[in-house]
């Protein structure tokens, strides 16, 4: 574990959550949410996880992120609050 | 596969072609997680995922109508059933030959392999089922979310 | 409203973090998880399931029922999902 690394990893990932929730367009906030997967991800391998970094890697950052876009094309793309 | 050509305009040439040229590699890709899961990071759960994702991308680049035609809807009704059926008919058939549940060793008396053979090919078997799951789930999933439950055309 | 959910969110978190205080430190050899059940895994799993990877080993055979219904998990997602959105194709 090298603290340098994940330090930069947790600020990246912290300024994806909050810029996930604060984004009006939720097909931008979807990318932002498949971003702080794969940082997540990083994480986990980072710190020799690697089967669990495995799955985030393709349930997180891969799978769920289509169907984020899949079902925000069938719904409106903006967000009202 | 269709002809490229078949298609009307707003259908990439370039996405389609690699799209055709990437998936049997990640077919290829997603088998291998699963089979080498013993040796490797990977198993069943993220294989399967892996393979559901080459027949998202399928219907992706090519349309919904395209993967079904790889993959019917069902064929994929079945495998649904199927993935969770082998992984609790192998715990079963356990508990049949006298063990308990799970307990892959007991499974020696049908083919004498040893029992601890037994229980490195069990963790294998289970690891199919979960992958059968996991693949035809994530399919279905993506083909009832992106049609709003038609399964005919979407995205 | 909105000033009400913030300040409920960073008390939350505050005391999540709060908690996270006792936690054993990342790779502590003393705590429960690495003396009791880590060395057995690591000691008895290749020997009585031949799979060279601890993680499949446990997943697989040591936790089966933890597999078994992430599976059935999955597989109600799915069902769910069938259930509420899919509809007949109108002839």
């Amino acid at each position: 574990m090298i603290w340098q690394l994940d330090l930069m990893i947790l600020t990246l990932v912290v300024i994806c959550a909050l810029v996930a929730i604060n984004i009006k367009d939720l097909l931008g906030a979807s990318v932002v949410f498949g971003i702080y997967s794969f940082l997540m991800c990083l994480l986990w391998a980072e710190m020799g996880a690697v089967d669990v970094a495995f799955t985030e890697a393709t349930v997180g950052a891969g799978v769920s992120t289509i169907f984020f876009i899949a079902a925000i094309l069938r719904t409106t793309r903006r967000s009202r609050d | 596969m269709r002809d490229i050509h078949e298609h009307t305009a707003g259908e990439d040439l370039i996405i389609k072609t690699s799209v055709r040229l990437m998936v049997p590699f990640i077919q290829v890709f997603g088998l291998y997680v699963i089979v080498h899961g013993h040796y490797s990071p990977g198993g069943g759960f993220q294989g399967g995922v892996i393979l559901g994702a080459s027949f998202i991308l399928l219907a992706l680049a090519f349309g919904m109508k395209t993967s079904q035609e790889y993959m019917t809807v069902g064929v994929n009704a079945v495998l649904n059933n199927l993935g969770p059926a082998i992984f609790i008919g192998v715990g079963v058939l356990c508990t049949l030959f006298g063990g308990l549940f799970l307990d892959y060793s007991a499974l020696d008396k049908l083919i004498p392999l040893g029992p601890v053979e037994w229980r490195s090919f069990g963790i294998f078997l289970i690891e199919i089922g979960v992958g059968v799951a996991v693949m035809s789930i994530m399919v279905l999933l993506y083909w009832n979310l992106s049609s709003g439950g038609s399964m005919d055309e979407g995205l | 409203m909105k000033n009400l959910a913030l300040l409920a969110t960073l008390v939350t978190g505050a005391l999540l973090l709060y908690g996270t205080k006792d936690f054993p430190a990342w790779g502590d050899p003393q705590d429960p998880a690495s003396t009791y059940l880590s060395p057995y895994y690591i000691e008895n799993a290749v020997e009585q399931t031949h799979v060279p990877n601890i993680v499949t080993a446990v997943l697989g055979d040591y936790r089966g029922y933890d597999t078994m219904f992430e599976t059935v998990v999955i597989y109600c997602a799915g069902m769910a999902v069938l259930s509420v959105l899919w509809r007949k194709k109108e002839e």
